[in-house]
């Protein structure tokens, strides 16, 4: 158990066999489908945590990168006459551009002053998607054509469930590649202190600039998945609520846990499903259990419970 | 010229509320290092606990009284039971944790008032007065002598009684304030009561303007916190300033350009004067210790 939880591959390993397994017990299309939701958005979180957790910087503006995926895979069709993965390609690439453009100036700033500015950042996306009415619906929404690829429409719960759940291991994968790698002891390097990491020789600005150049790749993916498989985008794909969202996901799971990004996407994705039957207690509940888990592991829920396993049963 | 003169009023009137939330805001930043994403709630519990204590039948005066002392209580409600028993979690921790209690918040005002939007009557009357061309409300009035009168209460407070120097000391260093023998535990829990007690009376204010309903708290915090950040993270004074600026700008920019990028233009200022001055407009250089 505890080598289990030390080694990042074996990790992966384990995440592929629950990846590949999971349908033969999945009872119906209905929980396929929400799986295939906590894929997705385990994705952006594990994007996020590759800034938040290892690198140490904030975001809370990320659904702007979501939301750059959600409407090129609908735009990109409709005006550009673009197929749906090209689409795909050209969203991510403009969101890893848009990141490379304004990480440079916003990641100069730290903490507090750094959360307000990726804010600013996600606000302006935002506002753009939901004014812009006449090319993108405004807030009504577009539809999404569907992807189409080799001549087939990929559709259907079940087809969107290994799309999603190869690119996570895939995703998983890079991230464990990379925080092992001298990447990632410069970003945690630069997570425990910047000024000590710049006197170690560390090119702080470009380590920083890396993570979040990568984070938003990860979440503009995301954002086209999520898109693609609903059939429809709404601004609420680029909303400050998202953000937040996916911090909760990130920090509720454990920040600097790549186990943890996946739990935390599943808790906050499924929890809602099952509190429906709270009816109108629905966020009430939600946010109770948000305090509640905080208070009790507040380094989140995977790196809380492996310390506890690795202390063995007090 | 009666147009500037128009929205300089409207820009006031709004910004004083949100120098009212970045207010609140810094006190419990300073006092506890937290930054209380439920800051918002307390303004729009202000609002509709005064909307549904009048509908109960009491006068608006005593209704806005009730008000404040069950957001004050929320304060410390929401100080004991989320925030002191997570006491040594991560910062990031703290607002999550916040952000999970204005969600409850908000829930819970769903179900136990409603969702519907309410308003509030104008404590004197809507009869505008013209200056200058241009109008200006007998509430937005209100507002901005409320406003100036807690800003003095708070400062009389924090400058001439015990209590309000051992939140000062406490704020200054937490360690220190200890060893004087401040109860710093209770002094946080006081910051969380004040600034409750503020953003309540903010609500109470404003609601007869723009209404209130169970989610207007979301936009009021992320406006305050943007406002608090403007200034200076954890300068009171930036806080107001901050404010201030953001309502002007937010009106001016809707006047001129366009309502629907109000906030667009709001931010890229925000943004421009960040990259100029990375601690905001009054921020001190702190200097990060290794």
């Amino acid at each position: 158990m505890r080598r289990c939880l030390n080694s990042p591959f074996l990790l992966i390993l384990a995440l592929g066999a629950v990846v590949a397994l999971l349908p033969l017990i999945l009872p119906s299309n209905f929980y396929v489908r929400v799986v295939a939701i906590v894929y997705i958005n385990a994705l952006a979180v594990l994007g996020l945590n590759l800034l938040m957790g290892f690198a140490g910087q904030v975001s809370l503006g990320h659904a702007g990168f979501f939301g750059i995926g959600a409407y090129a895979v609908a735009l990109g069709p409709v005006y550009l006459g673009l197929p749906g993965w090209a689409s795909l390609i050209g969203g991510t690439a403009l969101s890893g551009l848009l990141a490379f453009v304004v990480g440079r100036p916003i990641l100069r700033l730290s903490g507090y002053y750094l959360a307000i500015a990726t804010l600013g950042m996600g606000v302006l996306i935002s506002m753009v998607v939901s004014n812009e009415a006449n090319i993108t619906g405004g807030p009504n929404g577009m539809e999404v054509p569907r992807l189409v690829l080799f001549g087939s429409r990929i559709t259907g719960s079940l087809t969107w469930y290994w799309i999603s759940g190869i690119t996570l291991v895939i995703g998983a994968l890079i991230v464990v590649n990379l925080i092992e790698s001298p990447t990632g002891r410069a970003f945690r390097a630069i997570h425990d202190s910047e000024i000590a990491a710049r006197v170690l020789g560390v090119d702080v600005a470009r380590y920083k600039l890396l993570a979040f150049v990568l984070s938003a790749v990860f979440t503009s993916i995301a954002g086209s998945y999520l898109v693609l498989l609903d059939g429809f985008v709404t601004p609420n794909t680029t909303s400050f609520l998202l953000s937040i969202e996916l911090v909760v996901m990130a920090v509720l799971g454990g920040l600097g846990s790549i186990l943890g990004s996946i739990v935390g996407a599943a808790i906050l994705v499924i929890l809602p499903q099952f509190l429906t039957v709270f009816h109108d207690y629905e966020h009430a509940v939600l946010g109770a259990i948000i305090i509640v888990f905080l208070i009790f592991l507040p380094s989140g829920i995977v790196p809380a419970l492996a310390s506890l396993i690795r202390r063995g049963p007090a | 010229m009666a147009e500037l003169l128009q929205f300089t009023f409207s820009g006031l009137t709004v910004g004083a509320i949100y120098a009212l939330v970045a207010l609140g805001f810094t006190l419990i930043y300073n006092a506890s290092d937290v930054a209380n994403f439920a800051q918002g709630e307390f303004v729009m519990l202000g609002g509709m606990v005064t909307v549904f204590a009048m509908a109960a039948g009491l006068p608006i005066g005593f209704a806005a009284l009730v008000a404040i002392v069950f957001v004050a209580l929320v304060g410390l409600l929401l100080h004991r039971l989320a925030i002191e028993p997570a006491r040594g979690a991560s910062s990031v921790t703290l607002i999550i944790i916040t952000i999970g209690a204005s969600i409850f918040l908000r829930g819970m005002t769903a179900i136990l008032l409603d969702k519907n939007f309410h308003n509030l009557p104008p404590f004197f009357g809507s009869e505008p007065f013209v200056i200058g061309g241009a109008t200006l409300l007998p509430q937005s009035l209100v507002v901005l002598v409320g406003v100036a009168l807690v800003l003095l209460a708070v400062w009389l407070f924090m400058s001439r009684t015990l209590l309000g120097k051992s939140l000062l000391a406490t704020a200054a260093n937490r360690t220190a304030a200890q060893l004087t023998g401040i109860n710093t535990s209770a002094v946080i829990g006081m910051a969380f009561v004040i600034s409750a007690m503020i953003g309540a009376v903010g609500g109470i204010l404003v609601t007869p303007i723009t209404l209130t309903y169970y989610d207007a708290g979301t936009m009021l915090a992320l406006k305050g916190f943007a406002g608090a950040v403007l200034g200076g993270m954890g300068n009171p004074i930036g806080a107001v300033v901050g404010g201030l600026v953001l309502g002007l700008l937010e009106q001016f920019s809707a006047g001129y350009l366009s309502s629907q990028y109000k906030d667009a233009v709001a931010f890229i200022v925000i943004l421009l004067v960040l990259f100029t001055m990375p601690q905001g407009l009054f921020g001190a250089k702190t200097v990060e210790r290794v």
